[in-house]
Parts: structure tokens; sequence; C-alpha cells
């Protein structure tokens, strides 16, 4: 587990590729308290980091300065030039009346480099590879409201993938979704770190998706820990980052993380 | 009672023709007002460009100019305000609008023999449409066909989703303050004849509509415009027969049509329409 004093060290040991996004004692607040506080982080090219921490911890803020859409207060952010951000947002956060269809909406991935409205023939070949890739064939021409939560997610996920991203950035994939859809992101994400993108996300879901990846960052505020699983959840880091007793355990060679009960906390 | 009766008139001929534009291009404009939700910041724009109306017809300056100058601008300042997206931002654009709204029916007791000019504006009127306002009006009109053309996908992806938007290469900063413009332009060149205290309405009613019927972006941008269009043409030429100033009977046509989808398309059309306000 990376030092609470110095938490960029493991990720300097660990990392042998091409830093894309360094984000180097980072501080921010909104006008009134600090948010985050002196935060050091790198993101290496193929790189899988999950960010976990309780509500109002400063996690989205962390992915918004990561992304670029937010400057810090303090600190710097580096980012290598050239290389392609693709951001997924929480599915909450999507405005469902909205009238888009899927294909429309993984169109605009290219906007800024697209001038004309209507989609070449070409285009429209590409989309239809990622929705197929996705699982989504067929589904180009449907309101976005008519598709079921897992294919829903799956939509802005085409979205982001269409852009050929060399960083992956997701805001809670796992938010709002139900056990089956979990599993699905899961599992696509972990293709796409193997097939060499980097990604970044965010989650309360610890069980359910923090624990399955290679690296975690703890954030309340600041930097409380960053590594493996393994290393980082442990009962005295995650007290430090939650506020609240927990326990770890180990089912199936998984771990497991659980209140402690009120008796014995 | 011959319908076509008021078309041997020129000022008629110029004010249908401006009623028809005016009516598509608050519709093709209203489309982004009503996903974005601005309905409040198009109506206040209104009001405040009224100011600028006002103080063109007391200072004898062209109207275009002093109100176009005056609505840039209003348009540009509450875009900023808008976009700090601040709790009491709605409270900061009221403030500005109202503002100028009043200095415009100050200067309009202050100096009386503006006042017809400054009625006009307010309520519509054929009258006041010359051969130049029909040249307006087509300009104002190329220009949003133009904009929305070469900008379409990023209106696009910035209406929908603006945060991702920033982060995929679109400056959403720049293509917000072009639909500012694009709505204060659309407002100054149609105002003479919808009225200031109307053309809100027409901003939201077709688009509005237009919804209830399609599930496509698209669709939308085509079908709006349209419904505009006709309410203009209807409107303006009950308007003539009754009496009644353009402006207002242009808004009942679009309010009726409204009602009439409303019902028509049933419970799908209110949850289209109905969920505009729901993110």
């Amino acid at each position: 587990m990376t030092n609470v004093d110095d938490p960029t060290r493991l990720d300097e040991v660990a990392s042998a590729g091409r830093i894309l996004v360094e984000v180097d004692g980072v501080s921010h607040s909104y006008g009134g308290p600090v948010v985050l506080d002196h935060i050091h982080l790198s993101i290496e090219a193929g790189s899988f980091l999950g960010i976990i921490g309780p509500s109002g911890s400063g996690k989205t803020t962390l992915l918004r300065i990561i992304l670029g859409n937010l400057s810090p207060t303090r600190g710097a952010v580096r980012r290598e030039p050239g290389k392609r951000v693709a951001y997924v947002p929480q599915v909450e956060t999507v405005n469902w009346n909205f009238p888009i269809t899927v294909s429309e909406v993984v169109l605009m991935s290219r906007a800024s480099s697209i001038r004309h409205p209507w989609a070449t023939g070409a285009e429209r070949r590409d989309v239809s590879v990622v929705l197929e890739q996705l699982g989504l064939g067929g589904l180009e021409d449907r309101h976005i409201r008519e598709l079921s939560g897992g294919q829903q997610q799956r939509v802005f996920l085409a979205r982001a993938l269409h852009r050929q991203p060399d960083l992956l950035v997701l805001d809670e994939p796992t938010s709002g979704v139900d056990v089956r859809t979990r599993h699905e992101v899961v599992h696509l994400l972990t293709d796409l770190h193997r097939g060499g993108m980097a990604v970044v996300l965010t989650t309360h879901d610890i069980n359910g998706l923090a624990t399955h990846l290679p690296r975690i960052a703890c954030v309340n505020r600041e930097l409380i820990a960053l590594g493996s699983p393994r290393d980082v959840l442990t009962p005295k880091v995650l007290e430090r980052t939650y506020g609240a007793p927990m326990d770890v355990l180990e089912h199936g060679g998984l771990l497991l993380v659980t209140d402690v009960p009120l008796e014995s906390s | 009672m011959n319908l076509f009766e008021p078309f041997q008139f020129a000022f008629f001929r110029n004010g249908i023709i401006v009623a028809v534009l005016a009516g598509a291009i608050c519709g093709l404009i209203g489309v982004y007002v009503v996903l974005r939700q601005m309905s409040y910041i198009g109506h206040g724009l209104s009001h405040s460009i009224f100011g600028g109306a006002a103080a063109s017809a007391v200072l004898s300056v062209n109207f275009y100019l002093g109100a176009g100058l005056w609505g840039l601008l209003s348009a540009l300042m509450i875009g900023r305000v808008a976009r700090r997206g601040k709790i009491g931002s709605d409270a900061a654009i009221g403030v500005i609008t109202t503002a100028s709204f009043a200095m415009g029916l100050a200067l309009s007791n202050l100096f009386g023999q503006a006042k017809r000019s400054i009625d006009a504006v307010l309520f519509g009127s054929i009258l006041g449409v010359g051969g130049a306002d029909v040249f307006a009006v087509v300009g104002a009109g190329a220009l949003s066909v133009v904009v929305i053309y070469s900008c379409y996908r990023q209106l696009l992806f910035a209406t929908f989703d603006p945060e991702v938007a920033d982060v995929s290469g679109v400056n959403v900063a720049r293509i917000e303050a072009l639909l500012m413009l694009m709505l204060a332009t659309t407002i100054l060149f149609t105002m003479k004849v919808m009225g200031v205290l109307l053309i809100s309405a027409m901003l939201v009613t077709p688009a509005a509509t237009a919804r209830m019927m399609t599930n496509s972006f698209s669709r939308m941008l085509t079908i709006a415009p349209i419904i505009g269009a006709l309410c203009g043409f209807v409107g303006m030429l009950l308007s003539y027969h009754i009496d009644v100033s353009p402006g207002a009977t242009i808004i009942l046509i679009a309010s009726t049509v409204f009602l009439v989808v409303f019902t028509v398309t049933g419970s799908r059309g209110r949850r289209n329409v109905g969920g505009l306000g729901h993110h």
C-alpha cells in the first residue's frame, strides 16, 4: 500500500508506462471549504484505476480535474498532448426525455471534427460496428428511453468508444443499474483494459466493482491510500476513508467489505 | 368576405411574409430554447431588447441598430450569468431584463412622440412592417439556417450533454454564446410583428408541439419551423379580418395547434412534453 504521507511512491514504482495524466499537488475548493487537498496521482497508458470514497469526498471533483473541465485552485495537471479522452457520465444525469436516437448519441462523439449535420454512409457503418461490439446491433433508430438499463449504459459507453480514446473516464458506471448490468459493465471494462485502454472510474460499489480492479485510490478530501485492493482495502484505511468501522473478509479468493455490526463497533 | 382581400395591400404582403418567416425562425430556434429549458431567458431577453427599442425610438436611431446593440449586449450578459449556473442566476437575469424593460417604459412615458412605435414593438403591428423589415427577417432566417447547419452536431452535443461535449473537444462556451446571439437576433427581427410581450410564447409553443409529435431531434428541427410558419400565415390573415393584433392572433393559433396535438397524441405526447422540464 502507498504510504499516506507520500501517496505517489507506489504509483511511480508500479508505473513503467507513459503517463497520460499527472495530477501534481492538486487542491480545490468551490469558494468554501477545501474539497480536495494536495492530491498526487498519475494515470499511465493502459492502467485501470478506481476512485472510491464516501459521498462528498471529492471523487467527482477529482474526476473533473482529470478530465480537464475543472481547473484546480492549486497544483498542476499535466496531460500527454494529442491523447484522446472519452467520458461516460452517470446514467442518472442523462435527460432520457431528450428527443434523440441511439445512433444520434453515438455520432456526437466526433462533433468537434465533423461539420456536416447528417451522418455519411461510412459514419453509419462505424456506428453500427461499435454498437454491434457492445451487443446493441439493430437498435440504431430506437429512442434512448426505449432501452433496458443495461442497454442505456452501453449506449453511452458506445459513444465514448466511438471516439477511440486512449483514456476512458467513467463516473459511477454501476450506479443505479441491476446486478446483471453491473456484470456486463465490469466484463466490458476489463476487456477494454486488456485491449490496452487506460480506464479511470469512480464508484461507491466496493464489492461489486472496486475489488475487481487492479488499482484503487481511496479519497476523502485527501488521498488516503493508493494501491491494489488487497493492499488498500484494510479496516484501517476504510475507516479513515469512510469515517465508519468496516471489516474485510475473504470469500472465494475475492475480498468482501462489510459493515461492522453496531454492537461490536 | 374575401379571405384573400388583404393581399392587395403592400403592407399586408410585407406583414405576412415577415409573420411566416418569423414563425419559422422562432420554431427553429425554439427547439434549442425548449430543450435547453431557456424559455425564461428568451422571455427576459425580449423584455430587455424592448429597452433598446424604446431608446432607439426616442433618440431617432435606427431601430435595428439601437435595439440590436442592446440585445447583443444583454444576450452576452445573460449568457454569462446563466453559464455560471449558481443558485440565483434566474434572479440576476430577472433583474437585468426587467430593469431594461422598465427603462423602455419610462422613456415611452417621458417622450410621448415615440409612443406609437413603442406600442407597435410591445404588441406587434402589421402597419409597422416595411420592405426593409422583410429583408431583415430573411437575413435573420438565412443566418440561423447557416449557423445551425454548420454547427449542427456541436449545438446538439452542447444541448444534450454539455459536460461531456466540453471534454470531447466542443467549445461549449462559444456554442452557448452563439446560441444566445441567434436568440437575440431572432427576437430583434421578429418582434415588430410578434410584439415583445408575446414573442417568448412563439419561441416555446411550436417547438413544444413538435416535441409531442416526434422522438427524433432532426425531425423536431423540421416540424417546429413548419408549425411556426403555418401559425404565422393563418394568424396574420385572421388578425386582419378580426382586427386583433397579429402577435396575439398568431400565439392563439399556435396555442390551439398545441392543444389539438396534445389531445391527439395522448399519453405519448404528454410524456414527451411533460419530460421537457425533467432531467
